[in-house]
């Protein structure tokens, strides 16, 4: 990606508080036009403080960053105008009805009289709020203040939208649901989306490109897939269907790579030839009449690449728990390929 | 519950490419912030009965235990309700104070403050908009206390006209006293530091001409001490309209020290506001 044409682009970039370290230490970033990036790391790694920043909301110790185009400490009214943004929590007025957060905004925002009140009914009805449009949000569950706070980040038709931890706290249906959004913005909308997250699974599903930030600083970047693929080949996992016949099942996949055997009968190996070699081991095992109860393939994390740059494990720091009837843990999405 | 399947939305309901807004003026943004401000303030009952209930607890029960201190000779009045109901409306402002002052911590806290600062929002417009609520409060509580004054036989010795300027003084007054809740709530951005503050300004409501006026009381330090006490200016402004009729140098000295609450505390919330609402 050319620099020049990026959406976000942040060049070495601090922010010191007094008397602590940097939050935020020299970071360098780029995001295209339409692109979901995610921003991944642990409590206090500099996540929010960046999104502060790129919002304008708190100045740069050093460094520089255009939004949109717009120098975020020159120019940061044109940045304001160019984003929306839904901070950590969502910041509601528990007192206000939804319906009366989107007047006030598009209010703010300097929409006319007339316009108001249609841009309020549309984005109610696309965040799914118009039953409960005219209720004080005090009673609002946690997805439906969620999706209040996108609509609000919405209201005046911004290219770039900043999310920090959008989802935390959320039950699955939720996160999902508000997953699918994000992404019919960014893929059908061509919206750029700057995501914080700290849940490895949100990141896997949402996001084209992630960055790993830690203390202050991005330890890797990259797609979701090339992450993964940089620190080693995915595994399969063989349960026989009778488990005295793991000596046989580990004989035969050693084969492949040195076997791991993981108790109750099932066997693992690497497939250093990556997913293509699953059709040989089916075959192999078809061969040799062993009959299997489960075949697992287990794809690298990006724990495993936080793991890997930063000797910590991410996983455990407040990932959400996964809900297998979910969509959300099941693919990407909304995801379409894009020709950029 | 899940978001609804993707469909079109309104002209630029928040669609890429919507068409670009100019920033509203000075007064449409007061009128939306202080329109919200309103709202929350009316429909907070609990946080509307409290302060018009507390006052005319004290106000009832000073009526009837220290109504003695009308036989001290040259005191002002043979009511005490009279003399008590200034001291009404004052405390009254205090409530006021707390109530804009914790609203606006409550937004710091909550992070709707940061919401509002990425619109074009002007500082100013945050700030008197966010004292609407306070000056409905200061305005319902003085229609109340001037009823209940009424009703309880106080009268009101310089009329019609008199009333309209009590209930300007009096909301002038809570008017300063809301800027106050509005600095400290901006200075610190917590509801406790904008509660902290009550106790002091209680005390400082005791050290002053409320419960006896300043010629009467004996004590020479405590004389002192309320003279010196802009409180006293604030309670004798009113209770002049109350008890005296047309005081002109009580209602100057009222007027004049209300106005420099609301002047002093109104630019340091300004300025307090200004270092809050950093952007770039």
């Amino acid at each position: 990606m050319s620099h020049g044409d990026a959406a976000i682009e942040v060049e070495q970039l601090v922010r010191e508080f007094r008397k602590g370290p940097r939050a935020v230490d020299g970071i360098d970033l780029a995001v295209s036009p339409g692109e979901i990036y995610g921003f991944l790391g642990p409590n206090g790694a500099g996540k929010s403080t960046t999104v502060l920043m790129l919002t304008t909301l708190l100045p740069p110790t050093s460094g520089r960053a255009t939004v949109g185009g717009f120098d975020i400490v020159r120019q940061g009214s044109q940045v304001r105008s160019t984003i929306g943004a839904a901070l950590q929590e969502a910041a509601l007025d528990p007192i206000l009805t939804g319906r009366e957060h989107l007047l006030l905004q598009a209010t703010l925002q300097g929409i006319g009289r007339t316009e108001r009140t249609g841009r309020a009914d549309a984005l109610l009805v696309r965040v799914g709020l118009t039953e409960a449009a005219d209720r004080r949000v005090g009673g609002y569950s946690g997805g439906m203040k969620r999706r209040l706070d996108l609509a609000l980040a919405l209201v005046h038709g911004p290219r770039i939208l900043f999310l920090d931890e959008p989802t935390t706290g959320l039950d699955p249906q939720s996160r999902a649901a508000l997953w699918e959004e994000v992404a019919r913005l960014a893929h059908d909308e061509g919206m750029t989306v700057f995501l914080t997250t700290q849940y490895l699974e949100e990141a896997d599903v949402l996001a084209d490109r992630v960055g790993i930030i830690d203390h202050g600083t991005i330890v890797a970047e990259g797609t979701p897939a090339q992450l993964k693929a940089e620190i080693g080949s995915p595994s399969v996992e063989v349960s026989p269907v009778d488990a005295d016949a793991d000596n046989r099942l580990a004989e035969l996949l050693a084969g492949f790579g040195p076997p791991t055997r993981n108790g109750r009968g099932s066997v693992t190996v690497q497939l250093p030839g990556g997913e293509a070699q699953l059709a040989d081991i089916v075959r192999a095992l078809d061969q040799a009449d062993l009959r299997m109860a489960s075949l697992q393939l287990h794809q690298p994390s990006l724990d495993d690449v936080f793991l890997a740059k930063t000797g910590r494990k991410l996983e455990g720091t407040g990932d959400p728990p996964v809900d297998d009837d979910q969509p959300a843990a099941t693919g990407r999405p909304g995801r379409r390929r894009r020709g950029r | 519950m899940t978001i609804s399947p993707p469909r079109p939305v309104g002209p630029g309901a928040g669609v890429v490419g919507a068409e670009p807004s100019s920033a509203p003026g000075l007064v449409a943004q007061v009128a939306a912030v202080g329109r919200r401000s309103v709202t929350r303030t009316l429909r907070q009952r609990g946080l509307l009965i409290f302060p018009l209930v507390f006052p005319l607890i004290l106000f009832a029960i000073n009526g009837s235990s220290l109504s003695a201190a009308t036989k001290i000779p040259g005191f002002p009045t043979s009511n005490y309700r009279d003399f008590a109901l200034a001291l009404v409306f004052i405390q009254g402002s205090l409530f006021v104070s707390i109530s804009a002052g914790t609203d606006l911590a409550r937004d710091i806290e909550t992070g709707f403050f940061n919401r509002l600062a990425l619109t074009p929002l002007r500082g100013e417009a945050l700030l008197i908009g966010q004292l609407g609520g306070a000056f409905v409060l200061a305005c319902i509580e003085a229609v109340v206390y001037l009823l209940v004054g009424i009703a309880t036989g106080v009268v009101i010795a310089s009329g019609v006209a008199g009333v309209v300027v009590l209930m300007a003084l009096s909301i002038l007054i809570a008017f300063g006293f809301a800027s106050l809740g509005a600095l400290l709530a901006l200075r610190f951005g917590t509801g406790e530091a904008v509660q902290a503050i009550f106790p002091l300004l209680f005390v400082s409501l005791f050290l002053s001409s409320s419960s006896l006026p300043r010629n009467l009381i004996k004590v020479n330090w405590f004389r002192e001490v309320a003279t010196y006490n802009p409180m006293s200016y604030l309670i004798e402004g009113v209770r002049s309209l109350i008890i005296t009729g047309w005081d002109a140098r009580a209602l100057a000295l009222g007027f004049g020290f209300a106005a420099l609450l609301v002047l002093i505390t109104l630019a340091l919330a300004n300025a307090a506001m200004k270092s809050r609402l950093v952007r770039t």
